[in-house]
């Protein structure tokens, strides 16, 4: 009976969704305070509603109700408890639920947080929000209700995928759908605006911690799937330029030019109709990452569902939420007025400059994910665009972006002298060329240009981020609380990129990889550490059985670790899983996966030395730091609204 | 520098720096695209002499052979109506096996045979790739009529 309940409730919750996209937006339309009023008590019932549904799901899961189809195929009674919650949005439908009280999550957070808003605005805004909780709710109960039941029950369930039965995987899905989602917020704020057919000065004020607040969760989300892949699935490897994970970059990308597009808008009232373009792309991609994952038209991990209905139907969902926003876009957008200009040597510039990048960019990865889709769907043969494109593509905008990253961060509004930036960034510069040509020389005796490049690019940037905050304390003797907070957050993220960029260059140019045969008692070396195959055993899992080998590693004579790499099987789908073992390190990870008995008692073995491979995470997490700490900036607390809805915005820059 | 002049000095650096990269761009995908072909487009001579491309399948039962405590193993890939002997150095992945979807990235060796630098991974036991899903679907059709 519970099951049928969380039915129950979503069918509520689509009915008040639909109140709450359509009265409100007739309200500002009609200038019906009455009716924009409701807005916030149908968003608010709709959260409730999904949060039920949602714990209902749960429930059944942590009940082992093997009546629900959908607990059945993804769960097992002997799964542990929190794989159990994980298994909630381990397939299509549940993930889906997941999308839709994030989405609903966002919603009530706009209702608390849009008070200080104009009332027209914030009831466009919720309306919009509604029309896209509308749209998913429909596609949940039309095509993929979790609760349908089986009958007859079945005695015991299908289990989770065991590559999902993972700690990263518990969180990687609502972190990352808070991100995904969220995108739907400036979204609304740009539809919103366009439907009141002019943008407000504080417009960009509004939008901008939603959207760095989306970005965040986005940037955690990608970096914990890089993560899992890398330990998991990759075989030590961390971004495959799977279609999925470009599913999730994109929106990424866009969201990232929009943040610093935003900027523009808030501080110079100009990219007006830029920056709408932007969150309607941002949000449009997000939906197409929805739409390629879950139609299954994909050869992945994470497609689950292959019926074509579902696929229609959110191709269908797409073209209404992303075309009707472009066609507003063609006949609103015009009207917006642009004020003031600004010279070749400007921080406009600079930001124009990382738009276009990012822009470019993302259309490349676009391009090379759906090309084999297009050309699949008109029959002209089955292809896939290999890394070596992805690499390149990306590598060629991204190269010149990471050069003016460093430079722009300095620059100031409308105009400034190329000369005091020069002065400014020259040591910064040489110190980076130095030690870019150096070190790699010194640490690793040997580095290819392109080596040369990305460690110069990532010192740069790293060094220029701390330029501004390190002058402050030396020069006044004071902390840098000079600074706003929304500037140290912006000089942190950029930090982040940096050591980013110096985690990614290095480990691929100094990755050492080697697949072996050994066998026990067998010793070699690898790239200057010593394995020593111990020992095979037998283990047992909760829910698997495992053969575990026994590696110790010495350098020098010492013993650094033991590393107990594991083969799984997997009892309920019998399924062999490799689970890697990893000695994590600062500056280097090593990395050893037991592959398969090749008879006699040997093992095939992937030994890989993995330098600096952990910045790559430790950079997305403090682009992350960066964006919570700008979002933390008080300035977007204190909002005075005038009556009329008018909101005074100018406000003087310092840097 | 007037402001007009500095807008178009931008505008033509910004279309000069899109047209190199959108040129490098399209060669770096016409060089990393990869086609799949089944077991009997390869017997009908579709498949490139000389050139990497994917080859998919079914794992045929009893093909897997290894030399003892070596990394190097041969099997067959088939469709049920042609098959293609493959040869592969290095680490499977987990959910390789006889009588199993299997996608492989190589080349011919001019002997009819396969060699594979990267044996695909599967996720999970009941999925097939839906290209081999198609290829088999394919030949099984080819071969009704």
């Amino acid at each position: 009976m519970i099951p049928e309940f969380g039915q129950f409730a979503l069918i509520l919750a689509l009915g008040l969704a639909f109140i709450q996209a359509v009265v409100p937006l007739l309200g500002a339309f009609r200038q019906r305070e009455d009716w924009m009023a409701l807005a916030r008590p149908a968003a608010t019932g709709q959260f409730v509603f999904v949060s039920v549904a949602f714990l209902v799901l749960c429930h059944a899961f942590l009940n082992d109700d093997f009546s629900v189809l959908y607990v059945a195929t993804n769960s097992n009674s002997a799964l542990p408890t929190p794989y159990k919650i994980a298994a909630v949005w381990g397939a299509h439908e549940g993930s889906l639920l997941l999308w839709i009280l994030i989405l609903s999550a966002w919603t009530l957070a706009v209702t608390v947080g849009s008070r200080s808003l104009p009332e027209d605005f914030a009831a466009r805004v919720l309306g919009v929000l509604g029309i896209v909780s509308v749209g998913m709710l429909l596609f949940t109960l039309l095509t993929s209700n979790p609760f349908d039941r089986l009958f007859p029950a079945a005695t015991d369930g299908n289990d989770l995928n065991p590559l999902l039965q993972d700690p990263a995987l518990v969180i990687h899905p609502p972190i990352l759908y808070a991100g995904y989602v969220g995108l739907a917020v400036p979204f609304a704020f740009a539809i919103a605006a366009l439907l009141a057919g002019s943008l407000s000065p504080a417009w960009a004020r509004w939008t901008r911690p939603w959207t760095v607040a989306s970005w965040m969760f986005l940037t955690v989300g990608i970096a914990l799937g890089s993560w899992w892949a890398y330990y998991e699935l990759g075989w030590g490897g961390w971004w495959f330029w799977d279609p999925v994970e470009n599913a999730s970059f994109m929106p990424w990308l866009m969201g990232t030019a929009l943040i610093h597009s935003l900027a523009v808008t808030e501080r110079r009232g100009i990219f007006k109709s830029w920056t709408l373009l932007l969150a309607i792309a941002a949000f449009s991609l997000s939906l197409l990452g929805t739409f390629l994952v879950r139609s299954g038209i994909l050869v992945s991990v994470h497609a689950f569902a292959s019926d074509p209905a579902r696929g229609l139907f959110i191709l269908l969902l797409l073209s209404v939420i992303s075309g009707g926003a472009l066609v507003l876009y063609a006949v609103r957008a015009r009207h917006l007025t642009v004020e003031g200009g600004f010279r070749l040597l400007s921080r406009e510039s600079f930001l124009l400059m990382n738009n276009i990048l990012l822009v470019v960019a993302t259309a490349a990865v676009l391009f090379g994910t759906l090309y084999p889709l297009f050309l699949d769907a008109l029959g002209q043969g089955k292809i896939s665009v290999g890394p070596p494109y992805f690499n390149m593509v990306f590598l060629i905008p991204m190269l010149p972006l990471v050069a003016v990253i460093g430079v722009g961060m300095h620059t100031t509004w409308v105009r400034m002298s190329g000369e005091s930036l020069i002065r400014r960034l020259m040591i910064p510069a040489g110190v980076a060329l130095v030690l870019g040509v150096s070190l790699p020389w010194l640490a690793f005796g040997q580095a290819s240009v392109l080596t040369i490049i990305g460690v110069t690019a990532g010192l740069w940037v790293v060094g220029s981020s701390l330029l501004e905050p390190i002058r402050r304390v030396i020069r006044r003797g004071s902390a840098p609380m000079a600074l706003t907070r929304g500037q140290l957050g912006m000089f942190l993220a950029h930090l982040g990129v940096g050591i980013f960029v110096l985690g990614a260059t290095v480990t691929s140019s100094y990755n050492v990889e080697t697949d072996s045969s050994a066998s026990p008692g067998d010793r070699w070396e690898v790239d200057g550490y010593e394995f020593v195959f111990r020992d095979v055993r037998q283990v047992q899992g909760p829910n698997y059985e495992a053969t575990e080998g026994e590696f110790e590693v010495r350098r020098n004579g010492r013993l650094m670790t033991v590393l107990t790499p594991q083969k799984r099987v997997y009892r309920v789908q019998a399924s062999p899983m490799t689970e890697a073992a990893i000695d994590v390190g600062w500056t280097r990870d090593l990395f050893v996966a037991l592959g398969d008995p090749l008879g006699d008692g040997a093992w095939s073995l992937r030994v890989q030395i993995k330098p600096l491979i952990r910045f790559i995470w430790l950079g997305a997490l403090i682009m992350a730091l960066g964006g919570l700490l700008a979002i933390s900036d008080p300035r977007y607390r204190a909002q005075r609204v005038r009556v009329d809805g008018r909101v005074g915005s100018q406000q003087a820059e310092t840097i | 520098m007037t402001a007009r002049r500095q807008r178009m000095i931008l505008i033509g650096l910004v279309a000069t720096g899109v047209t190199v990269s959108a040129a490098l761009a399209l060669r770096a995908f016409q060089e990393n695209l990869l086609f799949f072909f089944s077991p009997t487009q390869v017997a009908a001579g579709e498949a490139p002499e000389d050139g990497v491309f994917r080859l998919g399948g079914m794992v045929l039962e009893d093909s897997i052979e290894r030399e003892l405590g070596s990394l190097t193993l041969s099997f067959v890939v088939t469709d049920y109506a042609h098959s293609v002997p493959v040869n592969y150095t290095g680490v499977l992945p987990d959910l390789f096996g006889e009588s199993q979807g299997v996608v492989a990235r190589g080349s011919l060796d001019g002997r009819g045979g396969f060699v594979a630098e990267e044996i695909l991974a599967k996720h999970d036991e009941n999925y097939m790739s839906p290209e081999v899903a198609d290829a088999l679907a394919r030949a099984e059709g080819a071969a009704a009529p």
